[in-house]
């Protein structure tokens, strides 16, 4: 039940609401439950609310993580290892 | 759309698929249970299956709200609608849900009573704006994510005094769910050591952080990943359980680095502690009467509580006879093992709530691999 | 073609649907000034048409919608392009319409006039006429403001046969452009939904596209547009009745990022949204890219793609490789399509 979708927040107005861009679709919604927003972030939308704000660093370093399982499989694949492929993605917090 | 589409790249998905094929020791099984409904939805809409070794199996958990509320509260919100005469609003998700003799809030609807579907709380105090005349009631259900949203309109219907506003609470938290299927002596208790892990809620944790899962690691020894709902996050979910399990690691780790911190949303906790208070029990269906399970809206509040405004008759709720949504929603039975799978219940009858909801573990089935699962079916 | 403009404020009342005076006012007002041709102009219930020769296609098509003006057209340009289409899906050249329109007490006249305008102008950009009509007034409260229901005839030129038993294992699918944007559009203006961004309708009328489709290629298998139940529904109809499989690729599937978005944000499968105009065409596939390049040509065709095929296995499934990889059942709907939070 958390169906929640990535937003452009364009714009903030009175009472805690803010303008957000979903993919090109503009929308106002309520950002009462973050601690503070600005134009420019990204947030998580879910039933009209934006939950939290989503960092483009963390996005990044998942992105690459994943990128970087592939590249150590590939490792171990050539030194004929059997063991596991240890903390590829351990650190990831 | 940013941070949607690079989480379901194809050359990834291989590049994580290869790693998880390296990884799994093909001697063993890993059995990880996806809590979350939104999981079982991705993992059946993209076919995430298809990308893992056929030992790495996910049972699915119960984390589908619409799936796991008792007949009898879906009785009860008829009931504000059909006799209270109240506009109920409800997300859409709830609509078709099967109560008590298969009646349905669409049903009600069809017969006359007044419920709108909304997408927002927002909408449901824009209803009451414009119908001062009318009670208005909010259908709440929905877990940790979808809880602050109806505190929000609470505190907002108190602050421009909207008087003819309530809520009909029925949100129910995570952790003590998780707990129960571990703990509940009327499990097999084998079903609970079959768990190699769990793929943590995703949404549910950016309000209630990492930190209350950590109980799972170290009072039950079971590894657990906050693993995003993309179809990318799940599979390198899986992979970090995966490892978690061959070096006999036992954490709690975080793969929704991006909007999941340990802490959660501050803000939007100290809302839900201030409107909600524990229950001291909660029935669920498939797991039963679970302890500290949900929310009640506080005395404070009770101008606001459905339940406190309006009263509502004892019934006789039923489940439907011989649907096995409460074994399926502890993950003790596939939909392959209900009799009426597939016969008596599709989406276009449903018998229970497990075939309505697309978070549940019937409709995935049905929608996504009925070909496999009838197949099956009848080779056993 | 337009007299003077009449006095348009005011509202339909039951002396409207009497056929007496009133009614003949509103004909001649509304629909006769909107929709006049040499056809229309005999002025007898039943008009007579020099079709030429050929097999006679018919089809007939109840339109009812809310809301009745929508981005991108209304109830009268899609009851007009719906049964352009309907015709041009059996490979028919369409010859003429008739169109029957049932009113509610109290319906706006100024809008039942912009209806009748755009149903004319849809018309006569297709250069199909309204040959006949036909105007009912219901009690208020007994109809949703207007409903219309056309019916259409046309002609199938020879050597073509258009039907769901021709399909055969290895053929290819192809649609013609981005899936959803009328259902979308639809659901952005109804109640709680509201988008700021405009999303159109794709109503639109595929008759040419499809003469010079089947002018090049008269032995395509299979056309149908995908209306009401989205992609997802006209495929399963078709498998269903042929008894074949198909694999589509979920990535060569066009949707506007618009779309993807709204449909993100409410939960639902663009699969599953309705389109006005639109085509799916089923042909051997040494013809796909020939029909592709005809169908690029026309501007309701311009984003045409190869989106799967027809296979051996599984008669009666349509499966799908998902963006990642995977495979699944693409499903057809059951009842309507909710937005859902979870």
């Amino acid at each position: 039940m958390c169906l929640a979708i990535p937003a452009l927040v364009t714009a903030l107005h009175d009472g805690a609401m803010a303008s957000v861009s979903v993919g090109g679709i503009a929308k106002q919604v309520s950002v009462a439950l973050l601690e503070q927003v600005a134009v420019g972030d990204y947030v998580l939308l879910h039933v009209g609310y934006a939950l939290h704000r989503v960092s483009e660093e963390e996005a990044r370093r998942t992105l690459a993580m994943m990128a970087e399982a592939g590249l150590l499989q590939a490792e171990v694949a050539d030194m004929g290892a059997t063991a596991k492929s240890a903390g590829v993605v351990h650190e990831i917090r | 759309m940013k941070y949607v589409d690079e989480f379901r790249d194809r050359d990834l998905a291989r590049t994580l698929a290869a790693a998880i094929a390296a990884a799994a020791d093909p001697a063993r099984d890993y059995n990880f249970m996806e809590f979350c409904g939104g999981h079982t939805h991705a993992i059946f809409r993209y076919g995430v299956q298809d990308l893992v070794p056929a030992n790495v199996r996910f049972v699915h958990g119960p984390g589908c709200p619409v799936c796991i509320l008792p007949a009898r509260r879906l009785d009860d919100a008829i009931e504000l609608a059909e006799r209270h005469g109240v506009i109920l609003c409800s997300y859409g998700d709830m609509l078709r849900v099967p109560g008590t003799g298969r009646r349905s809030l669409l049903k009600a609807k069809a017969d006359g009573a007044d419920i709108r579907m909304v997408y927002s709380t927002l909408d449901a105090l824009d209803i009451a704006r414009a119908n001062p005349g009318r009670e208005v009631v909010f259908l709440g259900i929905g877990f940790e994510t979808t809880t602050p949203p109806s505190a929000a309109a609470i505190v907002q219907a108190q602050a421009e005094g909207i008087a003819n506003f309530s809520v009909f609470c029925n949100h129910v938290l995570t952790p003590p769910a998780i707990r129960h299927i571990l703990e509940a002596p009327e499990i097999d208790p084998s079903q609970a050591a079959r768990l190699d892990g769990f793929l943590g809620p995703s949404h549910v944790s950016t309000i209630i952080g990492s930190r209350p899962y950590e109980f799972l690691a170290a009072r039950y020894a079971k590894p657990v990943v906050i693993a995003g709902f993309e179809p990318l996050d799940v599979m390198q979910s899986v992979l970090m359980l995966i490892h978690q399990v061959n070096e006999g690691r036992v954490e709690v780790e975080n793969q929704y680095t991006r909007v999941v911190t340990r802490d959660g949303n501050a803000k939007a906790q100290e809302l839900v502690d201030g409107i909600f208070e524990l229950r001291p029990s909660f029935e669920w269906r498939g797991l039963g009467s679970v302890p500290d399970s949900a929310l009640a809206i506080r005395a404070e509040y009770a101008a606001f509580d459905a339940e406190k405004r309006f009263t509502l008759s004892e019934k006789r709720s039923r489940e439907t006879k011989s649907c096995e949504c409460p074994a399926i929603l502890r993950g003790v039975k596939k939909p392959k093992d209900c009799k009426l799978f597939g016969k008596a219940c599709t989406p276009e009858t449903p018998m229970g709530a497990c075939m309505v909801s697309s978070e549940g573990a019937c409709a995935a089935y049905w929608t996504y691999r009925r070909m496999e699962t009838l197949a099956e079916m009848a080779a056993e | 073609m337009t007299t003077p403009s009449p006095d348009l404020s005011g509202a339909v009342d039951m002396s409207h649907g009497g056929g007496g005076r009133a009614m003949a006012r509103l004909i001649r007002d509304i629909f006769l000034r909107h929709l006049a041709n040499p056809l229309l102009d005999q002025g007898h219930d039943a008009t007579r048409i020099d079709a030429g020769s050929g097999r006679i296609a018919v089809t007939t098509d109840a339109h009812v919608i809310s809301p009745l003006f929508f981005p991108g057209g209304d109830i009268g340009s899609l009851a007009a392009h719906g049964t352009l289409n309907d015709l041009a899906m059996a490979g028919a050249r369409p010859v003429a319409l008739t169109a029957a329109f049932i009113i509610e007490e109290g319906f706006p006249l100024a809008d039942l006039d912009r209806i009748a305008a755009s149903m004319g102008q849809a018309c006569r950009a297709a250069g199909v006429p309204v040959a006949t009509g036909d105007t009912k007034v219901v009690e208020r409260g007994k109809g949703d403001g207007v409903f219309i229901t056309t019916s259409g005839i046309g002609v199938v030129p020879a050597g073509v046969d258009i039907g769901p038993r021709r399909l055969r294992p290895g053929q290819a699918v192809l649609l013609s452009g981005p899936i959803g944007d009328h259902g979308i559009a639809i659901l952005s203006k109804r109640q709680g939904l509201e988008f700021g961004t405009e999303i159109r309708s794709d109503s639109a009328a595929l008759h040419r596209m499809v003469a010079d489709m089947v002018a090049v290629v008269p032995g395509i298998a299979v056309l149908r547009d995908p209306t009401r139940g989205g992609l997802s529904a006209t495929l399963n109809e078709l498998t269903n009745a042929a008894g074949v499989g198909m694999l589509l690729d979920e990535r060569a599937i066009p949707v506007r990022p618009e779309v993807a978005a709204a449909c993100e944000l409410l939960g639902l499968d663009p699969l599953n949204i309705a389109n006005e105009g639109k085509l799916v065409c089923v042909c051997e596939p040494e013809d796909a890219e020939t029909l592709l390049a005809v169908m690029r040509d026309h501007a309701e065709g311009r984003d045409a793609a190869l989106i799967g095929h027809v296979t051996v296995g599984q008669p009666g499934f349509v499966r799908m490789t998902t963006a990642i990889g995977g495979q699944r059942v693409v499903d057809w709907l059951s009842g309507e399509q909710l937005p859902r939070i979870c």
